[in-house]
């Protein structure tokens, strides 16, 4: 039984229907979004799944994943802060600001948040160089892109989220 | 530049409302190329304009298209939007500000090479870019502007969005291509070239988003007015995306051939009191770099020819400047560290080159280096020269190369500060 298919039925019939019949291969990398959007990376299952839908064998659909940066086969924090670190935002203080948002969060670049919910790397160019320091925030199926920030404004704007996810427990 | 041709939301607020962009004349040029002009009369336009690819190479246009084949069918054109040189982002801006003059682009490139379908592939971190996209194209599809009989014609065109998921290397054409196709991202071999063999092994056209978005205004205003801007053999109107040690990075449109000057004191408001360009990086972290060594080197005209006259490439028009505090080894080790990462690892001199030179020219600039690795680090770099199979390779030695020869004093000072404290 394929999950994935099961789970997002219309949400694949649609990618499929971008490509053409004969060359279905082309869906696994939106099919790989749509597998990693509820836990932020793909499960051993999706992976099967996947290379059911789109006919290739399994160990494909996972060079795949080791190929590309967006795509995580392990779990880490809820959401993971992208600090671009590269070349032009380094020479507007880039490297400063991430190194100050680590301290003040106590943890290491790559490590995870005590409360299990960030995840904060140094990540490569994402064409926003103008209004650095930045960066993006992959989670909940979304990539959303903060510019313009310095730590205090990060910090709080990490507040609001836990805020809202402590909300979202005491509701369930 | 008063009038802007390619960031026209800057003039006309709301343009990325398709209301507001028809009212303005949106999508009665594809109407009029649709229902008065043969694909082949476009296409003659386009090579007349002169208008030249702004991916990077520069490559015209219109003599691009010219070379896909009329007995294999289908063609695809498609989009690339990868947009991962360091230092650029202007295509974002295109696509987020002005998106429907973008599409009408695409659509007008779609009819002259004959395709019925185009692909957008979108890097992977542009997702919320790629969702606006896909609701334009559906308010598009909705107003009977995309889809089959367009304007009452047999010509069809759908148009498709595609993300990518985090590789620099996709941008290369032929990676792009095979990403799409749902593998690795690493380049192909060779020739053939993607006009004949391209997506899905069909003739193909790739170009550019900020190249397409040229095309409603050459198609509208014609290919004299077009060639009326900038110079004579890099004509029109250029996106350069000023980043680094400057009051007001962006993107400014201007002609090509405006001066590094204008661009950086005239438009980027120069430099932080007291300080002075030291270099220039004009194509983003695989230029070349250009020593402001000679303050009239500030008077460069910004076009193909002439930046390569320095000694450099114009690229993408990606401007970063760097001021007078900025060591150049610590900024070849950034680049080296970029490409590194991006390398795909298809083949040895651009793997084992770039993970060398990555260490090494780390070393050097967190002070622990010795004379001798200066010395290495530019062997490296020339080990890997000429012998790559894509371009990658050959971008990632530019800024090592030029910055050891033009700024070894740079290195030296951070070889030594280590010596100074081990005496
Ligand atoms: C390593 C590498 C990265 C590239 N990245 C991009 C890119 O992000 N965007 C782009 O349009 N072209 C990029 N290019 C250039 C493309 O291969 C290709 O020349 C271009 O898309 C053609 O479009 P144009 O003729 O409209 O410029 C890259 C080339 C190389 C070698
Ligand atoms: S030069 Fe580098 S990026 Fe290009 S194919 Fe070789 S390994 Fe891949
Ligand atoms: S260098 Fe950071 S966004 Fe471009």
């Amino acid at each position: 039984m394929n999950q994935l298919l099961n789970h997002y039925s219309a949400e694949v019939q649609r990618i499929l229907a971008k490509y053409p019949p004969e060359y279905k291969r082309s869906a696994v990398m939106p099919l790989l979004y749509l597998a990693q959007r509820a836990e932020g990376y793909v499960a051993k299952q999706a992976l099967e799944d996947i290379a059911e839908i789109v006919e290739i064998s399994t160990t494909e659909v996972s060079s795949i994943v080791g190929f590309y940066t967006l795509y995580y086969d392990q779990p880490a924090g809820r959401y993971r802060i992208q600090v671009c670190t590269d070349l032009p935002c380094a020479l507007r203080g880039a490297d400063r600001f991430l190194h100050e948002l680590c301290e003040r969060l106590g943890i290491e670049e790559g490590a995870t948040t005590p409360d299990g919910l960030f995840t904060v790397e140094a990540v490569k160019c994402l064409a926003a160089c103008h209004r650095a320091p930045m960066f993006q925030v992959q989670g909940d199926g979304d990539i959303a892109y903060h510019e313009d920030q310095t730590v205090e404004l990060t910090l709080a704007w990490m507040d609001e989220v836990r805020a809202r996810v402590a909300q979202e427990k005491e509701a369930k | 530049m008063s009038e802007h041709f390619l960031l026209r939301h800057r003039d006309i607020p709301g343009i990325d409302r398709l209301d507001v962009y028809r009212r303005h004349g949106g999508f009665e040029t594809i109407k009029k190329v649709l229902t008065t002009m043969q694909p082949s009369q476009v296409l003659n336009e386009v090579k007349a304009s002169g208008l030249r690819g702004r991916g990077g190479a520069g490559f015209p246009t219109g003599i691009k298209w010219s070379f896909l084949p009329d007995n294999l069918w289908p063609h695809y054109v498609v989009c690339n939007a990868d947009e991962s040189e360091p230092g650029t982002f202007k295509d974002r801006e295109i696509m987020e500000s002005n998106p429907f003059q973008f599409l009408e682009g695409l659509m007008i490139a779609a009819y002259a090479v004959q395709a019925k379908v185009a692909y957008v592939y979108l890097r992977g971190e542009f997702w919320q870019v790629a969702n606006f996209l896909d609701e334009k194209i559906t308010e598009m599809e909705a107003a009977g502007l995309l889809g089959d009989n367009l304007f009452g014609t047999q010509t069809s065109i759908r148009l498709y969005t595609h993300l990518g998921a985090g590789a620099y290397i996709c941008g290369e054409e032929t990676a792009l291509l095979e990403s799409l196709e749902g593998k690795l991202g690493q380049p192909r071999l060779r020739p053939p070239f993607p006009a004949v063999y391209g997506l899905y092994g069909k003739p193909t056209v790739v170009n550019n988003v900020e190249t397409l978005t040229n095309l409603p205004p050459i198609l509208e205003k014609g290919a004299a007015w077009y060639k009326s801007l900038g110079t004579e053999k890099s004509p029109g109107v250029k996106i350069f995306s000023l980043s680094g040690n400057v009051q007001r990075p962006g993107n400014y449109e201007l002609p090509l051939g405006a001066t590094f000057r204008e661009l950086i004191y005239t438009h980027g408001g120069g430099l932080a009191e007291g300080r002075k360009v030291k270099a220039i990086l004009p194509a983003g972290a695989s230029s070349s770099i250009v020593s402001v060594d000679d303050d009239k080197v500030l008077d460069t005209p910004m076009d193909y020819e002439s930046v390569a006259a320095i000694g450099s490439q114009l690229g993408s028009a990606s401007v970063i400047v760097c001021d007078d505090t900025v060591n150049m080894a610590w900024l070849v080790e950034k680049t080296v560290n970029f490409f590194k990462h991006e390398s795909c690892g298809k083949c040895t001199p651009c793997r084992e080159g770039t993970f060398w030179m990555n260490r090494i020219a780390g070393r050097i600039s967190s002070g622990k280096g010795t004379s001798a690795d200066i010395d290495l680090l530019e062997d490296v770099a020339r080990q890997i020269a000429g012998k790559c199979l894509c371009a990658l390779g050959e971008f990632s030695v530019m800024a090592v190369q030029t910055g050891i020869a033009q700024f070894r004093s740079d290195f030296e000072e951070k070889v030594h500060s280590h010596t100074t404290e081990r005496v």
